[in-house]
């Protein structure tokens, strides 16, 4: 059975600047995998890359995604396949509430996945209407968010950890095989970080996977990793278990970097 | 994909859905253009007194001698001469729905007018090319005194009550097309309501231009007598045609004290309308007008709804949206004009362009000397769909006295790569995404329409823009 995500060699660039210079990741299914690295090590351009960014130009290299090559498919191809970026900055989508927003995203999911427009059947879209309606209640109470919260316009007027808890949420109702979280942890206070990872904890089901983007090593205490990945100057330069996150914590990204050149020297 | 197949599954799309024509329903139509003898023959048809072909003569002069305006877009393609004045469809005025003639209902039924009329309607004045032919009014109006017939009807029945308001607030001799409309008008509504009476049901109207190259020439006019309320609806679904056709309506209300009026208008044109349109309210003491106006299609459109706010107390709302694609120029906004102290009003305005469409904001905001604590704002929004969309804002504000609280504010966005990529990450194709964004964007105006009008406008907007994208 192929790998879920196959990363090979992957070479990026972002205006002209190269910013991923070989990147190579295998994941299989129902693992957490956390890829930590230092600011402008390129974390966020391989999450933008994943989903198929179109200002993230791929040189070299190819993703492979349960077998089938991803690269030349539109972000929204990558979702119906079962990919999901939670983002950094999440968007504003003024005037359209949350509650839409992600039936939109659920339908047009669904029919591309099986070609079904639930729209054009009356009664299926009323069942289905239902079902999501009794979906979205059940995940924002895991998630903790209040009922008034799917009424309220995507991200506009929503603080740090109401936007990142969105997010999440999304995650949630989408249910992709992918879960890929860019900085999930930045901005957020300590109670807040808590409450988005418990929720992350929450809502994965065995099977799922997650790919965490960070750049410390405070998010790995709540959403265990079972390898750590750290990534300097658009490389993998290390990879292990836990245990790695605590001895960068403690060492620092200067350390990663000795290692790497002496590595290389020898 | 090649954006003139796409463009020509877009027209294809809206001809299927809108552009069926029915062949020769109509029974009689005058010359094409314009003379005396045409007015003549037009007021003759109906049998009208002879103030109103009197009043007709003596518009068609000042449509001679007016200059056709120097603002707005281009109107150097419209020939006069090209078009039908008037246009009878069937002999007799239909008083139920049974009567009314097959293929005229078969119209209306692929526009789903009985069901909405059934769902959610008093009363139904439906206009197929330049008649009447199907009004009803649901008896419990019509026992508080509430009237609500075309303006033919009313010319016949109710004549003291019309010609007291009729061309009062917008003389024939206001503008070349308000001049024009009050020489060669038919149908329209006419509606009263007496003073305490609150219609509760939107009233609604259905026009439609079905005859080539015919003129639509409606006239309405509204009078709320103190205390009143009532909300009029008009949606206007054009087919598709070769020749250009010129739709130029006029319409007056009329506003007592402490009454309200809302006006909803969601209009479809097919890309070779022109649409210019005058309509005026006039508000008195603690009287409110609301103006709810949606623009699509058409090859340009010039409206510019306008509230003259007459007394203490007067407040007036203009909210509108406009989309304007390919081909197209949306000229419009709205006027505030205030002649007494403490009045107010609030202008906003919403447009949408793309591709080759330009969508402009058209407004003045006017406080005459004396008026004092006046309080008005104006918000324009405009949303640019591509690099190659235009929009521009033409806001006048003239102001003659100095204790007045004056607000203006006007935003551009463009539909930006982060925000599509965000919602593409969702499973939204471009399509979508952009549609999403553009619901969004006019979601302030959709929630002040009725259900049915709401779902039809973002669903005639998610139709303009299939194929705006790829």
């Amino acid at each position: 059975m192929s790998k879920l995500l196959d990363i090979k060699n992957l070479h990026v660039e972002v205006e002209g600047n190269k910013i991923l210079k070989g990147l190579s990741l295998s994941m299989n299914r129902g693992e957490i995998h956390a890829i930590m690295g230092p600011n402008g090590s390129g974390k966020s351009t391989l999450a933008n890359t994943l989903m198929g960014h179109p200002s993230y130009i791929v040189t070299e290299g190819e993703i492979f995604f349960n077998g089938q090559n991803i690269l030349e498919l539109a972000p929204d191809e990558r979702a119906a396949l079962g990919m999901f970026l939670a983002f950094q900055y999440p968007h504003e989508i003024p005037g359209v509430t949350l509650f839409n927003f992600l039936r939109t995203a659920v339908n047009s999911i669904r029919k591309k996945r099986t070609g079904e427009d639930i729209d054009k059947d009356r009664k299926k879209a009323a069942s289905s209407m239902l079902q999501f309606s009794k979906k979205l209640t059940a995940n924002m109470k895991l998630l903790g968010i209040d009922d008034s919260f799917s009424k309220r316009y995507v991200n506009e007027g929503f603080s740090g950890g109401e936007k990142k808890r969105a997010e999440v949420l999304q995650l949630a109702m989408l249910e992709p095989e992918l879960a890929v979280l860019d900085e999930t942890d930045s901005g957020l206070d300590i109670d807040a970080l808590r409450i988005v990872s418990d929720g992350v904890n929450s809502i994965i089901k065995p099977g799922q996977s997650i790919l965490l983007i960070t750049h410390y090593q405070r998010l790995l205490d709540y959403i265990k990793p079972h390898f750590v990945h750290v990534l300097v100057d658009g490389r993998l330069v290390m990879s292990d278990g836990p245990e790695l996150a605590l001895k960068l914590e403690e060492k620092g990204y200067d350390w990663v970097r000795d290692q790497f050149f002496t590595q290389n020297l020898n | 994909m090649n954006t003139d197949v796409l463009e020509k599954n877009r027209k294809e799309t809206y001809k299927e859905k809108y552009g069926f024509a029915d062949k020769d329903s109509f029974v009689y139509r005058t010359q094409r253009g314009l003379s005396s003898d045409i007015v003549k023959e037009i007021s003759g048809l109906k049998g009208e007194p002879a103030w109103m072909l009197d009043f007709r003569l003596k518009s068609l002069e000042t449509f001679y001698k007016k200059p056709m305006p120097a603002f707005g877009g281009d109107l150097s393609k419209l020939n006069f001469d090209d078009i039908y004045y008037y246009i009878k469809p069937g002999e007799r005025k239909g008083r139920t729905w049974d009567e009314v003639p097959e293929k005229v209902k078969n119209t209306f039924e692929k526009l789903g007018i009985p069901e909405a009329e059934r769902k959610f309607l008093a009363g139904v004045e439906a206009q197929y090319d330049s008649e009447s032919v199907y009004s009803s009014l649901k008896g419990q109006w019509e026992k508080l005194g509430v009237i609500f017939c075309s303006t033919d009807e009313a010319l016949k029945n109710h004549p003291d009550i019309l010609r007291k308001y009729f061309g009062t607030l917008i003389p024939p001799a206001d503008n070349k097309f308000s001049a024009l409309n009050s020489a060669v008008w038919s149908g329209g509504s006419f509606i009263y309501i007496p003073a305490g009476v609150h219609v509760d049901i939107p009233l609604q109207a259905y026009f439609r231009i079905n005859s080539e190259s015919a003129g639509q020439f409606e006239r309405t006019l509204i009078i709320a007598e103190p205390g009143s309320f009532v909300h009029y609806v008009e949606g206007c679904t054009a087919p598709v045609y070769a020749v250009d056709a010129l739709h130029s309506a006029v319409v007056e209300i009329i506003i007592k004290e402490g009454a309200r009026v809302r006006y909803t208008t969601i209009q479809n044109w097919s890309d070779n309308v022109y649409n210019l349109v005058t309509k005026r309210a006039a508000a008195y003491k603690d009287a409110t007008m609301e103006w709810v106006d949606g623009n699509i299609g058409s090859k340009l459109t010039m409206k510019y709804p306008a509230i003259y706010l007459m007394d203490k107390g007067a407040h007036g709302e203009v909210l509108s949206v406009a989309y304007a694609s390919d081909g197209q120029h949306q000229d419009t906004g709205g006027k505030a004009i205030h002649y007494a102290p403490h009045t107010s009003s609030i202008i906003t305005s919403k447009s949408i362009s793309k591709g080759t469409g330009r969508a402009s904001y058209r407004g003045l905001v006017k406080v005459y000397k004396g008026a004092k604590n006046v309080k008005s704002s104006v918000k324009c929004d405009a949303l640019l769909l591509d690099d190659t969309a235009r929009s521009d804002t033409y806001p006048k504000i003239e102001i003659d006295e100095e204790e007045v609280q004056i607000g203006h504010e006007a935003t551009v966005s463009k539909v930006g790569e982060e925000q599509l990529f965000y919602l593409r990450s969702r499973g939204l194709s471009e399509e979508q995404a952009t549609a999403m964004i553009v619901s969004g964007f006019i979601e302030p105006i959709v929630r002040e329409l009725p259900m049915e009008y709401a779902v039809e406008l973002n669903r005639l907007i998610s139709m303009e823009m299939e194929g705006s994208v790829g």
